[in-house]
């Protein structure tokens, strides 16, 4: 009696505290949006006080690069013997000695690398997978993209071991010290990953020369860290009888880690050798356009001068060339040893490798002799190019009202008013919504990291390319999280349309995100409503995925129980499917915003104006300072934003006693 | 109450004078902060009481034992008792926050990580639970695994793998991958790889608990079948008591981090020492555990017997001829010395569990 007594008259205020505060702080903001004179520094940071830590950024890299060329000049020298290698072997041809006296030897033949693909595809996934294979290759050399493909693959070739054989000592150190893990290694990760590719590939112009090892050191430095993660994941997952044992055969540091550990995770290890080469595959493709050569630079002439059969072509050789490389690698990690008659030789053992060998010797050096086996013949080339030029002119002859009116009232009704809002929004007042939202959801830590970040965009002076950037970011989000939960509830509800799914998102998960924007542009020109799509695009395949796994791996159980106490279908969707998939669900949407929020960057090529645009201008001028401030203010936008929303989910999950 | 010292076994058979292999002495792991500045202060036994206000959970609270050359010694207890992380301190593989372990008077907690390695590679051996086997390795490659880690050169070491492989009965499998073979198979691996290194010590933590209960039987028989040849000192971790006494000489029971009795199935059997260990017992088959020796009578006058039985003879050796006989049997010690009898009504009584010694404590 008492305790109602006494609380009582407290009740009516504290209800719920959070609801005042946040319609308190709501409105504050409100009233410095709509009048913003009342502080107008507030509202608009101040041109005087913009912090100048792009000039601070370029000093810095121009000390390193007058101190250290020795040093970034000598790396660059060795990481191109291999390099140049490896081109030479796929896609050049050797040369050594000058003039009449030079001595050339011949690529790779394509009908043996084509074979040799085949052969792979045989031993790994048996027929089926072989014929992919060498539909996939064929394809490549018949469309007259071999040259390219193979310079592609050459920086894949090379790239790939080296982010391997880093990622996995990285990996090692974190899993035995957990407190490097924390400290260094993790936030090292989720920056690597956020920050835009174009960003680092400035300081890695300026400090390693203007060669194809600077990209290919900007791959590794974007296809690393699934490898990293996959390492440590690995460790952990090792069950911990497989550890004791190591310790129990008296295996010394090394040995266990080497002997027992590391082969026990493989297949955890080989889902991120899986990633980093299909994260090699996207970057090379980007950075070809800093002078490296290949398939991505094709596609980027080709959109310049508006050839859109040639763009499309040479996107669709990059297209083959991700399935290939995804579904071998795949078929290879899911390789496991067989039992086999004792006492056999390696030649015995290997076959196919012998094989695949004999068959590449014998075509290159038949390719001396037969031009046909050196390189693609003219007369079996095929293109497709006009006939894409007079389909995609059909569509705009026959459909350009229609799609001029849609992309018209995206932008006038739906895009613009949201760029509008959102880039008067006064800056103060973001950082205070943010700064409650990490205060509320998880305390003090993450409150003061989102503030800074949010800050940062506001200080160096690019508050409003930022909010440009959230705009487009957000709109492709919000479009991905709606249609993408939508097809994932329908794909968790029938068995069929989930197998019709399932092949048409890993494409598209395989798919560079450069290629998604070439089928957009010819239809909807340059612009934002084009990024958006594109970006919608490439963003959309985790929402679905999680959505549908979050629904289906609800306990039979609780669903039998929530049957059995007679709820309607309606019920039970909403009030115990939704619910339980919800964190789930949230973590799609947290990928999808990060993967929107690189999506968007690429599309600085097709001329927004955003953050994106920022650091392809540096990338241009070669500003390193720009470029890498541009790119912080992306990569803290994509950490708050996927901070707060992992936040919220462990809250959710915490509440409902997942965790 | 942890103040009751464990029930020390002065009731061993007067025949054990085997050497101690292996010693454990007050040996405590308590997980929290501090908790070896909180044993040192209370002098290495502390109560319950203080542990938890200390807010320290002691996973395996003073734990006394001594394992003798040869003998299979068995450590029972339900899931959480502690089982698992005491071996685990006997291997050194948990780090004990207290006590003293000792393998041929050796301080193994002194040991530096030179000689633990040293020490685990020659004498020790272990088998786990959920086999342990590393999955890239063939049966073969595997079972000289312990030995390649020691640097043995590949002929030697197959050589050695192969005679261990005849040893469990996998030959023809050598070449097989682990995951080629069901369970008992692969378990049979896991044991014919702790036996590889010749172990002085075998550790073998719920090995069979993982296997279908008739594998399981036939592993038991099989274990049996190796000890009989090997000769090995035995710890082995369960939790089924009806695997401990068939395959104990000794059983340590654990309850909370505690053994609460060492002692030999017959022992438990027939004189559990607290209500918890004579749950267990309760449905245990008595004329498989208790011996001649603890039914008989004094040697009556009329001597007519049936047939002669061995003092250490489980009751279920000859209850079939006795009863069929209608006879006293005799008992003789080991020299043939008559020792008393039994009478065919007694060994009814037990196989009918008919219970005469152990009302007081049911």
């Amino acid at each position: 009696m008492t305790v109602a007594d006494t609380t009582a008259p407290v009740r009516p205020f504290s209800i719920a505290p959070w609801t005042l505060i946040w319609i308190a702080a709501i409105a504050v903001v409100a009233i410095l949006y709509m009048v913003p004179s009342i502080a107008p520094w507030a509202a608009k940071y101040p041109d005087g006080a913009i912090i100048p830590i792009s000039k601070w950024i370029s000093a810095i890299m121009a000390w390193l690069k007058s101190n250290f060329m020795w040093l970034t000049r000598g790396i660059t020298d060795i990481f191109n013997v291999p390099l140049q290698w490896a081109i030479d072997l796929l896609a050049k041809g050797w040369k050594s000695g000058y003039g009449p006296n030079a001595v050339v030897l011949p690529r790779l033949s394509w009908i043996g690398v084509c074979a040799a693909f085949a052969i792979a595809g045989y031993k790994f996934g048996g027929w089926r997978l072989s014929a992919l294979a060498a539909a996939c290759m064929l394809y490549i050399a018949l469309f007259g993209q071999w040259t390219s493909a193979m310079l592609t693959l050459a920086l894949i070739a090379i790239s790939v071991p080296l982010c391997v054989i880093v990622g996995l000592m990285l990996g090692v150190v974190a899993f035995r010290k957990p407190w490097i893990d924390r400290s260094i290694v993790q936030p090292m990760l989720d920056l690597m990953q956020t920050m835009p590719t174009f960003a680092y590939l400035i300081p890695m112009l300026l400090l390693f020369g203007n060669s194809p090892v600077s990209g290919m050191l900007a791959t590794a430095v974007f296809a690393m860290p699934p490898m990293v993660r996959a390492t440590v994941l690995a460790l952990k997952r090792v069950p911990h009888e497989i550890d004791d044992f190591g310790e129990m055969v008296g295996c010394t540091q090394r040995q266990k880690l080497w002997w027992v550990l590391v082969p026990s995770g493989r297949a955890t290890l080989m889902v991120g050798v899986n990633q980093v080469i299909m994260l090699a595959l996207n970057m090379v493709i980007i950075s070809s356009m800093i002078g490296a050569g290949g398939l991505g630079y094709d596609v980027l002439l080709a959109l310049r001068a508006l050839k859109i059969g040639q763009g499309m072509e040479a996107g669709l050789a990059i297209v083959a060339l991700a399935i290939v490389l995804d579904r071998l690698s795949q078929a290879a990690s899911r390789q496991r040893p067989v039992m086999h008659v004792h006492d056999q030789n390696f030649l015995q053992r290997n076959p196919m490798l012998i094989l695949a060998l004999v068959i590449l010797a014998a075509t290159t050096v038949l390719s001396v002799y037969v031009p046909a086996f050196a390189a693609v013949p003219a007369t079996i080339k095929v293109s497709t190019a006009p006939y894409w030029k007079a389909a995609v002119d059909w569509i705009n002859i026959h459909f350009f009202d229609a799609i001029e009116a849609f992309r018209t009232f995206l932008l006038l009704y739906i895009l613009n008013p949201i760029r509008d809002f959102l880039v008067d929004f006064p800056w103060l007042g973001m950082v205070l919504l943010v700064g409650l939202a990490g205060y509320r959801l998880s305390g003090v830590r993450l409150a003061v990291l989102v503030v800074l970040m949010t800050a940062f965009c506001a200080v160096t002076g690019l508050w409003e390319k930022s909010m440009a950037t959230l705009y487009l970011c957000g709109v492709s989000a919000i479009i991905c999280a709606i249609f993408g939960i939508a097809l994932g509830i329908v794909a968790s509800r029938s068995d069929r349309f989930a197998a019709f799914l399932t092949p048409v998102l890993d494409t598209l998960q395989t798919l560079p995100s450069f290629c998604f924007i070439i089928p957009v542009v010819m239809l909807f020109r340059v612009g934002d409503v084009t990024a958006m799509i594109a970006t919608v695009l490439f963003a959309i395949v985790p929402a679905i995925r999680y959505t549908n796994h979050g629904i289906r791996q609800i306990p039979e159980s609780l669903i039998e129980a929530a049957t059995v106490s007679g709820c309607t279908p309606r019920q039970m969707f909403w009030r115990v499917q939704l619910p339980l998939a919800l964190p789930e669900i949230m973590l799609g949407i947290n990928q999808t915003v990060l993967l929107a929020l690189s999506m968007i960057i690429i599309c600085a090529m097709i001329g927004t104006r955003d953050l994106g645009q920022e650091v392809f201008i540096a990338l241009a001028k070669a500003d390193a300072g720009r470029g890498l401030t541009a790119g912080f203010a992306i990569a803290f936008i994509g950490i708050v934003s996927d901070r707060l929303i992992r936040a919220s989910t462990d809250r959710l999950q915490s509440r409902m006693g997942l965790s | 109450m942890n103040t009751q010292a464990p029930l020390r076994d002065d009731t061993i058979p007067a025949t054990d004078d085997r050497p101690v292999k292996l010693l454990c002495k007050d040996v405590w792991k308590v997980f929290g902060e501090g908790a070896k500045e909180f044993l040192s202060k209370n002098n290495g036994a502390p109560t319950f009481e203080d542990l938890s206000k200390a807010k320290l959970v002691g996973a395996v609270r003073r734990a006394s034992l001594e394992v003798r050359r040869g003998e299979n010694f068995i450590v029972m207890g339900l899931s959480g008792s502690g089982k698992s992380t005491l071996v685990r301190c006997l291997s050194r593989l948990v780090e004990p926050t207290w006590g003293t372990i000792e393998l041929d008077g050796i301080d193994l907690l002194k040991a530096s990580p030179e000689e633990l390695i040293e020490i685990r590679r020659h004498r020790m051996g272990m088998v786990f639970q959920h086999f342990a086997l590393l999955p890239h390795l063939t049966v073969l490659e595997n079972i000289a695994f312990p030995l390649s880690v020691q640097g043995i050169e590949r002929k030697t070491r197959e050589a050695r793998a192969r005679k261990v492989i005849e040893l469990v009965g996998l030959s023809g499998r050598e070449q097989f991958y682990p995951r080629e073979l069901s369970g008992g198979q692969q378990q049979r691996v896991g044991i014919a790889r702790s036996l590889a290194v010749e172990p002085e010590i075998w550790f073998l933590d719920e090995p069979f608990s993982a296997l279908d209960p008739l594998i399981r039987r036939e592993m038991q028989s099989e274990l049996l079948r190796l000890q009989s040849v090997l000769k090995k000192t035995i710890v082995f971790i369960t939790h089924d008591f009806d695997e401990a006494i068939r395959l104990a000489d000794r059983v340590a029971i654990m309850k909370d981090g505690e053994i609460i009795q060492i002692g030999t199935p017959e022992e438990l059997v027939l004189h559990p020492a607290t209500d918890y260990v004579a749950e267990f017992t309760r449905d245990v088959q008595r004329s498989k555990v208790m011996s001649a020796a603890s039914l008989m009578r004094p040697v009556s006058p009329s001597p007519d017997y049936g047939g002669t039985v061995g003092a250490k003879d489980k009751v279920s050796s000859f209850s079939a001829r006795i009863v069929g006989v209608r006879k006293n049997f005799l008992v003789t010690a080991e020299d043939g010395r008559p020792l008393g009898e039994v009478t065919p009504d007694d060994v009814i009584d037990i196989l009918a569990d008919r219970d005469l010694s152990k009302e007081a404590h049911v």
